[in-house]
């Protein structure tokens, strides 16, 4: 179901144009290196290729203008390792980061909370100002005896850097060693202080860099292999959407043996080495490690998406032909089987979502996975971004994006406001911090981080709950009320002028 | 096939449909190598003993689930309190994502603050440049009339200077010369959001107040509400309260009108706060009231050096507590409170006296902010009830203290002890070994009700799942009434609850109660 449609690029350069005419002249420089249009494809010929997004990204963000984005930790403990289910997760430093990030990305989990598993539970050092001053290592030492004493099921420790971590000297390596000895557990020191890099994104990598070096080939692992061993990689349950993927992989007959890092446990990323194929969901999140294990155990990765029935089925077919025909004549089955199920969620919501426009700002893999997923109910994408995309990501997103899409690399507030209020979508799915300003202008708007509480969207039958959603928040008749009726408008004056 | 077209099941209902099941179970037998489920089920009950409550309330170092955040949260809130004021948060640029996002998901309202956005160059050369080009950037877009800059716990640890840097920026250009900065350090490694509150407000004061004479006003008043997630509600009653009395006020620090902006079209980045000119003006008050004792210790310190009287509250919440705040208020204005509070008042005693039976002698524990728990627990005991377990983490030994003379002031305190600097794991094993009939708290509060059972009342910053509360005050004669029909209604239902099985328990099942 490819939709065929093309945005306004005129009106999107002028946008740009008017947005950085508002920045002082040094930071509107390094601005407009991050907002362009989609043109048309140059690289004839290469597979997929649909359009040019070309901006420049994975740069510092600019002091003082309000930038989406958060930190390594964030990358690191909120992301990668902070659903690993029975392993606590220490936020080593003060209080807040952990507390902040405590239960807010909704990785689901089964397991006794605070007995066998730990993932909504905020596990700290809580540093003080003496921590500081003569530093924290012996602290942890107490933390991690604490947890042992405290938390005896735990199948191991992370130790999550905050800024001062790395700011006063602290040697997290060598206490980790010598307490991973003396409790016979693997404890993993990771040096995601909150200043490095520009963004989450090194976050990732440093988090996947922690596994390679502190998980994998610490002991013998007992598992017995098959030939249709796969790992899930980049699914972070939100919502449950690994469980609604899971369930298709295993229905077209391969063997999930490890999920990462949503409802995972230590044993399936120790094993992980040991799979035939690594599907990979969020590249932007773990492409490191499955670069890492294709070159040291020979595994070949493969990029996936299981938002909407295009793309699901295409993704199905694409991994089983690696398989052979076993595999992909249960594909097809299974593909056939769903097929209902997805014209029924079409034909429902199709004649309600049809032509409606949507803007996207998210970060990892949404800005161009979900893409079709709106186009498989009639709906078109007019802008997209990256909070924390590198180069790789945009000329993927080439693969999505239609000509004349406008393009956001790290935008700020400022920026999207302004875009927002003047191309009036009829549906954004950004942030939290995004939700409520974009509501107040009257526009419908789901988060697409977290599903808005909602989820899972992965697979088929997250695709219905999705289809649900999108149409829940955009027909509801509360964005009907917004203008009291003795008053004629309420278009604010600045856009009045400006138009 | 789980799922439909015509009945879509959500997350709840999905994965307990039997093909989920069984895929879960098989992942976990297959591949997650589990403790065994005998193993698991024995270290869950050892977690409710006396044994294990010991262990944990020994710990020293290890801190989980606690009940408190970080210094910049509460200079964010409070910077949020005043005339256009952007936040400015100088250091990494995660934490402000992480302050905006939590404040947010209290509020259900935008929450705009900018950061310097240092990263690892500024944590070797220092953050100079990144506040140079982060104000004027500031400035620019964001059209405030004040910018108040706090500090992210990296920023302390390399010891940027604030004054020097904004002074420098000045100079730079980055803003206009009269334009104010107002600064505060909030080291994160230092106190809790209260104190980051407390340190924001006094640089505020202090940027409008230092070298300035002081012509006293007769009779005006400031009042400081400290970090409250409740300010929607409570700052409107207040005002509400203080206009009848006909008195001549000044809030400094009012975030009511910035979180809880109307939808009607327009995104209002500032809306409301505390007036520049007042914040001036407020110099000249007769005296300054907080209604937090423990957000406001310095700033109330600095109010005292220009000679103002003071007084502090602890959270005006119940009877006793309105009462005492209400006199204070007209004993500095001169204002008499009028026939209609005491009618208000009147009522509220009115409902207490209708539902006394069904209050006294429940047990309580209470969670949260120093300055709340003792507002509850005085309110609790009001009712008749009981409070067991006083935690706050962020509670100091004076709280403490505090604490305990208040409780022992009434026959309803003797069994109450108090936890000064312990967690809500802490909790868990007070609850079990100790349990009480109600939790009152914030969100977070709710693991503790599912380990425990205990029912949760959330009356506190962060309430994240359930929708509004904050509009509805719970400070004054009103917000009393509105604390007591929370507590009740959670207590009805919890006896329909459990009295509700048909031809078993219903017999209970009381029409009128």
């Amino acid at each position: 179901m490819s939709l065929d449609y093309e945005n306004d690029s005129a009106f999107h350069e002028e946008l740009i144009t008017q947005v950085l005419s508002q920045y002082p002249n040094k930071a509107a420089k390094r601005r407009q290196k991050h907002l362009s249009v989609a043109t048309d494809s140059e690289e004839v010929g290469e597979e997929g290729q649909i359009s040019e997004c070309d901006v420049k990204s994975n740069i510092k963000s600019i002091p003082g203008v309000m930038t989406i984005r958060g930190c390594a930790y964030a990358g690191s403990k909120g992301v990668v390792w902070g659903p690993v289910k029975d392993m606590v997760h220490v936020s080593h430093g003060p209080v807040g980061c952990g507390q902040y990030s405590w239960s807010q990305r909704r990785n689901y989990y089964v397991g006794t909370t605070g007995i066998d598993t730990f993932v909504t539970m905020q596990f700290t050092s809580d540093f003080q100002e003496k921590d500081i001053v003569f530093g924290g290592d012996g602290k942890l030492e107490k933390i991690i005896d604490e947890i042992e004493e405290l938390f005896p099921l735990s199948k191991g420790i992370t130790v999550q850097s905050e800024c001062p971590i790395g700011l006063i000297g602290d040697d997290i390596e060598a206490v980790s060693r010598k307490k991973a000895k003396e409790h016979e557990k693997t404890i993993v020191p990771v040096r995601c202080e909150g200043f490095r890099g520009v963004s989450q994104s090194l976050g990732h990598h440093i988090a996947n860099d922690a596994i390679r070096d502190w998980v994998f080939d610490k002991g013998e692992v007992e598992f017995e292999t098959g030939a249709y061993d796969v790992n899930v990689v980049g699914d972070y349950n939100i919502g449950g959407d690994a469980w609604a993927s899971r369930i298709l992989l295993e229905e077209i007959g391969l063997r999930v043996v490890g999920n990462w890092s949503g409802d995972a446990t230590l044993a399936e990323m120790e094993r992980a080495p040991k799979a035939k194929l690594n599907l990979i969901h969020c590249y932007r999140s773990m492409n490191y490690i499955c670069r890492h294990m294709e070159e040291k155990y020979g595994i070949p990765w493969m990029e996936y998406n299981f938002f909407g029935p295009s793309q699901i089925e295409d993704s199905l077919r694409k991994i089983a032909k690696h398989f052979g025909p076993t595999i992909e004549e249960r594909a097809e089955r299974v593909i056939a089987k769903y097929q209902p199920l997805v014209d029924a969620v079409v034909d429902k919501y199709w004649p309600r979502l049809q032509g409606k426009r949507v803007m996207l700002y998210v970060g990892g893999l949404r800005p161009r996975h979900v893409i079709t997923a709106y186009e498989d109910l009639g709906m078109q994408i007019v802008g997209t971004g990256y909070e924390f995309g590198h180069n790789d990501d945009y000329q993927r997103t080439g693969h999505y994006a239609k000509k004349g899409t406008l393009i956001y690399d790290d935008a700020t507030s400022y920026e999207l406001d302004k875009f927002i209020e003047r191309i009036r979508p009829d549906l954004v799915g950004s942030g939290i911090k995004e939700k409520y300003p974009v509501q107040k202008m009257g526009i419908p708007f789901r988060q697409m981080h977290s599903w808005d509480y909602s989820g899972p969207y992965h697979g088929y039958d997250g695709f219905a709950i999705f289809a649900r959603d999108m149409d829940l928040a955009i027909n509801n008749p509360v964005w009907d009320l917004y203008d009291a009726p003795w008053k004629k408008t309420t278009v604010p004056a600045e856009r009045l002028a400006a138009e | 096939m789980p799922q439909s077209a015509e009945k879509i099941l959500d997350h709840a209902p999905l994965f307990r449909e039997p093909e989920y099941r069984q895929m879960l179970a098989e992942k976990k037998l297959n591949f997650e190598c589990p403790h065994a489920e005998q193993i698991v089920t024995e270290q869950g009950e050892h977690t409710k003993t006396w044994e294990y409550r010991e262990k944990n309330l020994a710990r020293e170092a290890l801190v989980v689930n606690p009940a408190k955040a970080c210094q910049p949260l509460g200079a964010v809130f409070a910077a949020a309190g005043f005339e256009r004021t952007m936040s400015f948060v100088h250091g990494s640029q995660g934490c402000v994502a992480y302050y905006r996002s939590h404040l947010s998901r209290h509020f259900k309202e935008p929450s705009s603050a900018v950061s310097s956005s240092m990263t690892e160059d500024a944590a070797v050369f220092g953050g100079l440049k990144n506040m140079v080009d982060g104000l004027a950037n500031t400035y620019a877009l964001y059209d405030p009339k004040m910018i108040a800059v706090s500090t992210t716990c990296m920023a302390e640890v390399i010891g940027d200077d604030l004054h020097g840097f904004i002074e420098n920026a000045r100079t730079e250009g980055s803003v206009p010369p009269e334009f104010d900065v107002p600064f505060a350090h909030t080291p994160a490694f230092v106190g809790s959001h209260v104190d980051g509150y407390d340190s924001m407000v006094k640089g505020i004061l202090e940027h409008f107040w230092k070298g300035k004479e002081r012509t006293k006003a007769a009779g005006t008043i400031n009042i400081i509400p400290g970090f409250d997630g409740f300010c929607v509600g409570n700052n409107r009653e207040l005002k509400r309260l203080l206009n009848l009395m006909g008195v001549s006020y000044t809030f400094i620090q009012d975030a009511s009108d910035q979180f809880d902006t109307p939808s009607d079209g327009e995104f209002r980045m500032y809306d409301g706060g505390t007036k520049i000119k007042d914040v001036r003006a407020a110099l000249n008050a007769e005296a300054t009231l907080s209604l937090q004792h423990y957000n406001t210790r310095k700033t109330l310190e600095y109010c005292r050096e220009f000679e103002q009287a003071t007084a502090s509250f602890h959270y005006p919440l119940g009877v006793k507590a309105t009462d005492e705040f209400l006199m204070k208020v007209s004993e500095v204005s001169g204002r008499e409170i009028p026939e209609t509070i005491r009618l208000e008042r009147g009522r509220l005693i009115d409902a207490m006296a209708d539902s006394q039976s069904w209050l006294h002698g429940k047990k309580y524990a209470i969670y949260g902010d120093p300055d709340f728990v003792y507002a509850v627990a005085r309110f609790v005991m009001e009712t008749g009830g009981e409070p067991i377990h006083c935690l706050a983490t962020n509670g100091t030994p004076a709280w403490k203290a505090e604490m305990k003379e208040l409780l022992a002031a009434s026959p309803f305190g003797k069994d109450a002890q108090v936890w000064p600097g312990k967690d809500l794991w802490a909790m868990r094993s007070l609850l079990f070994t100790e349990p009480v009939d109600l939790l009152i708290g914030n969100s977070y509060g709710k693991y503790l009700e599912r380990d425990t059972g205990t029912p949760l009342v959330r009356l506190m910053f962060p309430i994240f799942d359930r929708h509004h509360h904050h509009r509805f005050p719970l400070m004054g004669y009103q917000g009393g009434l509105r604390v007591l029909t929370t507590i009740l209604d959670k207590i009805f239902d919890k006896l329909d609850r459990e009295s509700m099985q048909l031809g078993v328990t219903d017999y209970s099942y009381d029409l009128t109660r």
